[in-house]
């Protein structure tokens, strides 16, 4: 049985090689795209935001917690919302 | 919900986000890509809410959530401003639209850093400590950097780079100053020293973007986007959220590299984009007092010059996107096609703000994609094309990226227009492109230039092509 963060350093460690080799040949022409759909996708720290509002013991943290919500909320939301938009470009013209 | 099922189901929104950036990867499998990452990412969003832990153990709590009035109002007033914000952009400013979501997630992330850290106070772990000095350094330095892109790309600010006498010593001081807090923080802890370090890391990620030229934004913000990314991964070490970790570390690798990829698209090394300013000579301003001969011409005479053309190459800049031409163009090229006349778009790799910018612009005029040639495809055509014809362009057209050492853009490959027989320049002004720099080729003897708005002189080079 690994250590708890000996277990995460393992799974920060594959993640990146995961990272590395989804993303090894992209065409330019998808370069913004993927661009701000990974942008979105870092947008997931909205979980750890809510759970620090969960946490927060006094209103300073809890301020700063629902700020952190609202920005996260915003990034990956908006994120996805713009990538999509995007590409729908790109099917578009198929047609 | 039990730690178990909330860990089985966090997997399945790590898998979705894995499956993502591969079908982000694909021209064909990118939309249905997004909308997986979508879901994996809402799904965990709505786990989050159903987690209780174990009963019995410390992190056991009951449900709902404390504050979970506040956190879903923050959660909707979010929304508000990301949804409409994201839909309503014009396609145009959408690069500082990404530049700003990407701004906003690092300052989230660095917040949650520090909310965990307020919180745990004295009880928090070495390597925690480490992880949230990590997060607040990156998390601050990809905020106000990537707020500095923004005003850079919105162009509220000079899109040239900024340098001032001293500079470089400035952010040799900073980043020094930033360690120091940064060790400050790990040896004394407490809420001092992580506020100057937030501090300090704000204002690096200023000096760090302000002497980046226009035209290498692009590779700045997908930089700061890899950055935001290990940041969100360091704060699920602090939280110790597995997602979290996995999430943030495939942005920030997927980042990197694309990072790399896009320099590559720029014939640009990452090292010159980011420090390039503080080794280049000071440029003379640009043509300030110079008043040099230029051959201008009439829509009239562009429209006679393009109808005995046998090919012609539209190469479409960021120009065309800001005066909304692209449907007049698309219109221009069908009329020119009924001529029986070749026409083709060379799109180059960063036309317009980012890679893959004007395709989006095209694709949403509804070019065809056949006509739409990249720059190794359409490079070796020019010699055998009559005229060319660059709308909004300027950059990327520049023979300064590859005649004068120690320009700005100096090395980027560019679409070689000057070997066609004649150019044709559709610009609003004399003022040089988004880089900041002077191009030659406009006082070529073989370059006729039409002033104006893109969009009514091209509309009246159509009527001047419909009556010959």
């Amino acid at each position: 049985m690994m250590s708890n963060g000996l277990a995460l350093l393992s799974i920060f460690t594959l993640s990146v090689f995961v990272g590395f080799e989804v993303v090894s040949k992209v065409s330019s022409t998808l370069h913004t795209p993927l661009m701000s759909g990974a942008n979105a996708i870092h947008g997931v720290i909205l979980v750890g935001a809510i759970v620090v509002a969960d946490h927060a013991s006094n209103n300073l943290q809890l301020s700063l917690a629902l700020v952190a919500i609202v920005l996260a909320t915003i990034n990956m939301v908006g994120g996805f919302v713009v990538t999509d938009r995007m590409l729908e470009m790109f099917k578009a013209k198929k047609k | 919900m039990s730690r178990n099922l909330y860990d089985l189901i966090g997997l399945v929104a790590a898998v979705c986000f894995i499956l993502a950036l591969k079908g982000l990867s694909h021209p064909k499998t990118a939309r249905r890509g997004n909308l997986i990452g979508a879901a994996g990412a809402t799904i965990a969003t709505l786990l989050v809410f159903f987690f209780t832990g174990n009963k019995g153990e410390a992190e056991y709590h009951s449900l709902p959530l404390h504050h979970f009035g506040l956190i879903i109002g923050a959660v909707a007033l979010g929304l508000l401003v990301g949804v409409p914000a994201a839909r309503k952009v014009q396609m145009t400013q959408m690069p500082q639209l990404v530049a700003l979501f990407n701004g906003v997630g690092g300052g989230a992330a660095a917040l949650v850093a520090i909310v965990e850290y307020l919180k745990l106070g004295s009880g928090a772990s070495t390597a925690a400590v480490y992880a949230t000095v990590f997060t607040v350094i990156v998390g601050s330095v990809s905020f106000s950097g990537s707020i500095i892109t923004f005003a850079k790309l919105q162009e509220l600010m000079t899109t040239r780079p900024v340098v001032f006498p001293g500079g470089r010593f400035l952010i040799a001081a900073n980043l020094a100053g930033v360690f120091a807090a940064g060790a400050w923080v790990i040896n004394s802890g407490g809420n001092k020293p992580l506020l100057v370090l937030g501090g300090l890391s704000l204002l690096f990620g200023v000096l760090f973007v302000l002497p980046v030229g226009g035209a290498d934004v692009p590779i700045v913000i997908s930089l700061l986007n890899a950055f935001t990314g290990l940041t969100v991964a360091a704060s699920g070490y602090v939280l110790q959220t597995t997602l979290l970790i996995v999430a943030g570390t495939l942005v920030g690798a997927s980042g990197t590299i694309l990072t790399r990829l896009m320099a590559e698209a720029m014939g640009r090394s990452l090292f010159k984009t980011l420090f390039g300013a503080f080794t280049a000579k000071p440029q003379e301003a640009s043509g300030a007092t110079e008043v040099r001969p230029v051959k201008s011409g009439s829509p009239e005479d562009v429209a006679i010059l393009l109808n005995y053309a046998r090919r012609v190459v539209i190469v479409p800049g960021f120009g065309l996107a800001v005066a909304q031409a692209q449907h007049t163009v698309r219109e221009m090229a069908d009329v020119l096609a009924a001529k029986g006349i070749d026409v083709a778009y060379g799109i180059h790799a960063v036309a317009g703000r980012m890679p893959g910018h004007m395709n989006v612009l095209l694709a949403e005029a509804n070019v065809p994609y056949e006509q739409l040639q990249e720059m190794d495809e359409v490079n070796p055509t020019f010699a055998q094309t009559d005229v060319a014809l660059v709308i909004g362009a300027n950059d990327v057209v520049n023979p300064a990226a590859k005649n004068s050492p120690g320009c700005p853009i100096y090395g980027m490959p560019i679409l070689e227009v000057a070997d066609a027989a004649n150019v044709v320049f559709l610009k609003r002004s004399m003022r040089p492109g988004f880089a900041g720099i002077e191009n030659e080729l406009l006082y070529d003897p073989k370059t006729t230039l039409l002033f104006g708005d893109a969009k009514d002189t091209l509309t009246k080079v159509v009527s001047a092509l419909k009556n010959l």
